[in-house]
This record gives structure tokens, C-alpha cells and sequence, in this order.
């Protein structure tokens, strides 16, 4: 018997995204306990896909709202159509007040933001809500209440309703820390770096037609500059940048043209410091580790 | 509950809920919807195998980076009796807080102080006194405010001192969030209200509503050095230290001697004593000297992003004597400054008699410092505070 974690795995495999088994079982539980996903880890290792690929997966719409400073409802939940609303009062003039503020405070002139678009679709969305730790700690503890309730209530509109309810998907990068109620309410996955293994088939599944062998030193390589004490390690969207570079050169081996490689470094290595860092004497030091 | 929460026996349930104290206990924050759930899988497909159970419970039970890495030993210690002993509670025996009179080493002096830095009144200023009629204190109070830490030698003494300390971190924060308030102004239309009130006026806005923009907190960094040549102050500091993360709403503590540990979640117990000696104990250093440099390193490396904001003051309380290289120090000390908005830097030794800042770690860090004050006494942590209100 395939248990459902494994074949939430093998949906995901098949857009494109390769979940370990830590990940497919949290994906798995995130359904059957209609609880959000919190996912954390180093900026690059594909949080956001996984929201995306789940998406594809259950071919259902993604809906983001990338978190900032500042955010609040009105760019998060709803907003009032401002301009048609004064037109209407305008054209209305003279109309009894009561009257006018019924009309104008109807559905026609709210503008859905991301938040209400998700819970009035009539296929459960994903909703991917990026970077939380950047939104304001008040705009968490709202997020807390829409999570629990999966309602909201406008003052001029009344009580909405969700029609179903998404799967959430949050990320942190951790430049804040996050409530311990928002913590508690969510699943959690630490995203980490993925193995050479795992990595080998990411590339092997975003690349067409790359060779495997090559894919497999791609990722031995990356991984071994991830061990160097580097300011910014490169992310899994850099390796599959240097892959598409590699296999666009048409390299069999990594070995036979450690200049090109070399050369091509800038896909990964992304600061100043880093690249005085990674001399082509490192690189070659590395490249004679692959096998 | 649920049927399948139901259909497991009573002796599975038992245990569950041994699991979730054990993790409790480990510092998980796990409330009653968590255990039903748990519960709720323990009954399900996904019990059948411990290698299936453990993702699961995993995803479930933990919400932070450091829980996630506890996890799976802690699971194998409970459930298959793995390696017990790494995975109980690390909770040593309550000790004392290190007080007592010691000899401290009087540094090299030579030369003067930094240009670029900002000045706070040194001990006795006008700034102070001005502070201190607002503030209700005793005459003992008063007398100690001015004593050097190193000369409070009676056990009662330090204690007043310790409570003064906490309560002069309580009420700086008081007097910096009403500054705040104070200077709030509008900037932008509210149009929402703004349109609500033009409909009595047939759509003409003539009442404008505006909206305020928040202001961010101060967040204060503490870093404290507990090396040994600091001892004396150390103490003294914990308890403001304490005081500080108790009511500043966004504040966070390390200590370092030769590492670096952060001891927020030690100092947020509520009781000042516990909290004390709690992270007297994690702040034991092994000896071998104060690596500031390579403290800071780690700072900036790990915890800076973090606990960094826009307008975050980095206080770092040290005598500045670093058994590591400068340049370290002085490279680190700029790398911070980048980041935050002002690095006040507290040396006890200030207020020591012609004391200057010759110590060659002191003197490379001094380039990136903003403000360099001393802090030998309870009145000249007073006078920081007009300086933390204009950041």
C-alpha cells in the first residue's frame, strides 16, 4: 500500500519538484489537518517552489501575497475602490445619504487583495504568504485570525465567508522572530540545502536533456563550494542557473575545462568578498574532489 | 476527538502524552490542538512504522530551527529508548551569580579618547540631575548611584544596587515610548474615513482624516562581556540586562568571553533572581581570556540579521581588553556598524581616574563606536538614557 505521503511525492516529482520524505509527509499532513506549512531555511533552497509545485500538483490557482514592512489590511485583505466610489457619490448627489453609503459599500467597488481572493475560490487555492518574518508583528496576530477563522468581517459589508479553505504556505526567512502562537498553529519544515543526490535530480528534472553524469558533478561541485566559508552559499535556483550555463556550453566533463568552469562561477558566486575567496586555485582544488 | 483519536488504546494515549511533556520540557511550544492532532496520527496510516510516525510528528510538534534539530534524537530517545542520556534536559543545578570582591587588573593608559564619538555626561552631569528629581529614590539610593560597582562590598549594598538597576531599565522604557507618542504627526489621507465622512457633503471631502505612520520601537542589543576581568561589573549589568529585556518590548542579551551565548530565553524568567543565575550558568566561561573579536564574528554571522533592525542600538558593555587579534575586532566592529543604527560601547573603566582607552582591541573598535561612555556606577547608566531617546 502506497502510504499518501509517497504519492504526494510522486505528484510533486512529477512538476518538477523533489521533496524528501520529511517534506512529503508534512505536505501530506498540511491536507488532512487543514493546518498552514511553515517553512524556514536559508534564503535559495526553494521554499517559495514548493508552494508553486504544489500548485501545479493539485492544479489549482497560487495565490502570493509577498509580506513588507508596513503591510496591512488594505494591501493584504480588501480595499475600497476609492475613485469609482467618489464618482458614484458625486452622480448620486442630492440622493438620500443612507442610500448613497449602501450603494457605494457594495461588492461592485471592493477590490479583492490576496488574502480574500483566496478564501472565495471555488477550488481551493494555495496561498503562498512570503517572507512573514517582514510584515509587522500586528499583522501577524491578524494573520493568526484569519488562519483560525478562515472569515472576515468588514465593517461596511458584513461577515465573508470561505468558500473553501486554502493551503496555506508560509515562509520565514528569519530576520524577525515569529510569535510562538503563530509557530504553534503551523506545521513546520526546516528547508535545508538538499543532499548531492537530491540535488542531481532537481537538475536532472529542470534541465532537458542534460547528461546525468554531468548532473551529478554539477551538484558535487556546488555542494563542496557550500562547504567553503562563503558570506552568500549559493542557492539551488544558482545551481540550476550553472547547469543551464554548462549544458549550454556543451561540457561532458567538468574536469576538462576547469577554466570554463571557473569562468562560469559568477551563476554562484554572488558577493566581492566571496569571489576573491574562491580563487581559480580553489576551484581547481575542488573540481579535483569531483569524481 | 475524533474516531481515530477514539479507536487507539488507552496505554498509546498515555504515552503520547508522556512524549509531548518530554518535549515541553525541551522548550516546544505545544498547545491542545497539537496533541489531539498528534493523536489524531498515532491512530492513523502513519503510526504503522516508527520511520513514518517520526516526520510526521516532526512537521507537527516542532515551530522552530532549533526544535527541528532536537527532534529526531529526542523521538528516539522516547519511543525507541535510544540514547537516553543526550537527550534529557540540560538543567544543572542552580549557582550563585558571581559576586564578591576581587582585584581587577588596571589596564595601560596613554592616550585620549576617540574624536567621532558622542558624548554622555561622565558620572555627576547636568543631565543626570535633571533625571534623577523625576525619578522617586531614596537617599540610599542616591549614595549609590554615585558608588563605583567595584566598591559595593556589603551583600545588602549590591542588592539595592541590583534592584536599582532594574528599575532604571524599566523606567527608561517608560519615558522613551512617551517621546515616541509625542512626536507623532499625520502624513497621508486615511481615504477610507476620508470618504466615509464626504458622503454627509455629497462627496466633497471636506473633513480630511489622516493616517499616522508607526513608528518602530528602539530595540536594544546587549552585549555583555563576563570574562573575568569584568567580573566585579558583570553582576550588576545581569540584573539591568534583566530589567531591560523584562520591559523593552523588543530587546535582546548575549554575553561572551570566549563565545558567544544568547541568553534572552534565560533572562525572560520573571523572577530576577532565577534568571540571574540561571545565565550566570550559561555564561560560564572556561577561562583563556575575552575573545571579543571572534564573539562578534559570530554575532554578525548567526544573530545579527535577526535581531538587527532599522533602529536598533548595539550596547555592548566591555573593558575592551581582547585576547584575540585587533584588526579581527576592528573588521567585526565595522561590519556591525553597517548595520545597525548606533553602537554605544559602556567600559566600567571610564570612570576610573585618568583611565584611557589604550588597550589595543579597545583602540581599533573605537573608529566604528558612536557613543563610548562609562558605566561604573548606576548614575552613569542613568545619563545613557537622553541618549537612547534622540536615536
Amino acid at each position: 500500500m502506497k502510504i499518501p505521503s509517497e504519492k504526494i511525492a510522486v505528484q510533486m516529482a512529477s512538476v518538477g519538484y523533489i521533496p524528501d520524505r520529511d517534506l512529503a509527509t508534512a505536505l501530506w499532513l498540511m491536507e488532512s489537518l487543514s493546518r498552514p506549512l511553515l517553512l524556514e531555511g536559508e534564503a535559495g533552497v526553494g521554499k517559495t517552489e514548493v508552494a508553486r509545485a504544489l500548485a501545479l500538483a493539485h492544479d489549482t490557482r497560487l495565490i502570493r501575497l509577498q509580506c513588507y514592512e508596513g503591510l496591512d489590511q488594505s494591501g493584504a485583505l480588501y480595499e475600497w475602490n476609492y475613485q469609482r466610489q467618489l464618482l458614484a457619490i458625486k452622480a448620486r448627489e442630492g440622493l438620500d445619504a443612507s442610500h448613497v453609503e449602501e450603494h457605494i459599500f457594495s461588492e461592485k467597488y471592493l477590490l479583492e487583495r490576496p488574502l480574500l481572493a483566496a478564501i472565495r475560490q471555488s477550488k481551493a487555492p494555495v496561498l503562498l504568504i512570503d517572507e512573514i518574518d517582514r510584515a509587522d508583528e500586528e499583522f501577524e496576530a491578524f494573520l493568526l485570525e484569519l488562519l483560525s477563522d478562515y472569515q472576515v468581517s468588514i465593517p461596511e459589508l458584513g461577515t465573508i465567508k470561505a468558500t473553501t479553505i486554502p493551503r496555506v504556505i508560509l515562509t520565514s526567512n528569519g530576520t524577525r522572530e515569529l510569535s510562538d502562537a503563530l509557530r504553534r498553529r503551523c506545521l513546520y519544515h526546516y528547508v535545508d540545502y538538499p543532499d548531492v543526490d537530491r540535488e542531481a535530480r532537481i537538475i536532472l528534472a529542470r534541465i532537458p536533456h542534460i547528461d546525468a553524469a554531468l548532473a551529478l558533478q554539477i551538484a558535487t561541485m556546488v555542494n563542496l563550494i557550500r562547504k567553503e566559508d562563503l558570506r552568500k552559499a549559493p542557492g539551488v535556483a544558482e545551481t540550476l542557473d550553472w547547469a543551464a550555463t554548462l549544458a549550454g556550453l556543451e561540457l561532458r566533463h567538468l574536469r576538462d575545462e576547469p577554466e570554463t568552469v571557473f569562468d562560469t562561477l559568477v551563476c554562484l558566486i554572488k558577493t566581492a568578498e566571496d569571489k576573491s575567496r574562491i580563487t581559480q586555485e580553489v576551484s581547481d582544488r575542488l573540481l579535483g574532489k569531483v569524481a | 476527538m475524533s474516531a481515530q483519536a477514539q479507536s487507539i488504546g488507552e496505554a498509546s494515549r498515555h504515552k503520547m502524552s508522556g512524549f509531548i511533556r518530554t518535549l515541553r520540557d525541551n522548550g516546544f511550544v505545544i498547545g491542545l490542538a497539537e496533541t489531539r492532532d498528534a493523536l489524531n496520527i498515532l491512530g492513523g496510516e502513519a503510526a504503522a512504522r516508527p520511520s513514518r510516525l517520526r516526520p510526521a510528528l516532526r512537521a507537527l510538534l516542532c515551530s522552530r530551527q532549533s526544535d527541528w534539530q532536537k527532534f529526531n534524537e529526542i523521538f528516539d530517545a522516547y519511543w525507541l529508548l535510544r540514547g537516553m542520556k543526550s537527550a534529557t534536559r540540560i538543567s544543572g543545578a542552580p549557582q550563585k551569580a558571581p559576586s564578591g570582591l576581587q582585584t581587577v587588573e588596571s589596564g595601560a593608559r596613554g592616550l585620549g579618547e576617540s574624536e567621532n564619538a558622542d558624548h554622555v555626561q561622565r558620572g555627576e552631569g547636568e543631565a543626570l540631575e535633571a533625571g534623577q528629581s523625576k525619578r522617586e529614590g531614596a537617599s540610599r539610593a542616591e549614595r549609590l548611584s554615585q558608588v563605583d560597582f567595584r566598591h559595593l562590598t556589603q551583600p545588602e549594598d549590591l542588592a539595592a544596587a541590583h534592584d536599582i538597576a532594574a528599575r532604571l531599565a524599566k523606567s527608561m522604557r517608560a519615558r522613551l515610548t512617551r517621546r515616541m507618542h509625542a512626536r507623532r504627526s499625520g502624513q497621508k489621507l486615511d481615504l477610507r474615513r476620508t470618504i466615509h465622512k464626504s458622503i454627509a457633503h455629497g462627496g466633497t471631502p471636506l473633513e480630511l482624516v489622516h493616517r499616522q505612520r508607526k513608528d518602530k520601537p528602539l530595540r536594544l542589543v546587549v552585549l555583555l562581556d563576563a570574562s573575568g576581568s569584568m567580573s566585579l561589573y558583570s553582576s550588576v549589568f545581569l540584573r539591568f540586562m534583566h530589567g531591560v529585556l523584562d520591559s523593552f518590548r523588543e530587546a535582546e542579551a548575549f554575553v561572551f568571553h570566549t563565545r558567544l551565548v544568547h541568553v534572552s530565553p534565560a533572562l525572560r524568567e520573571r523572577d530576577a533572581q532565577r534568571a540571574v543565575e540561571r545565565m550566570s550558568l550559561l555564561a560560564q566561561g572556561v577561562g583563556g581570556g575575552t575573545r571579543i573579536g571572534e564573539s562578534l564574528a559570530t554575532f554578525n554571522r548567526w544573530h545579527a540579521r535577526r535581531v538587527i533592525h532599522s533602529r536598533t542600538c548595539v550596547m555592548i558593555v566591555s573593558d575592551g581588553y581582547d585576547t584575540g587579534p585587533a584588526e579581527n575586532l576592528g573588521a567585526e566592529m565595522a561590519a556591525l556598524h553597517k548595520r545597525c543604527r548606533r553602537i554605544a560601547w559602556l567600559n566600567p573603566m571610564i570612570g576610573w581616574q585618568d583611565y584611557t582607552p589604550a588597550a589595543a582591541g579597545m583602540q581599533a573598535a573605537l573608529p566604528h563606536i558612536d557613543l563610548f561612555a562609562p558605566a561604573h556606577n548606576l548614575a552613569s547608566l542613568q545619563a545613557l538614557e537622553p541618549y537612547l531617546a534622540r536615536i
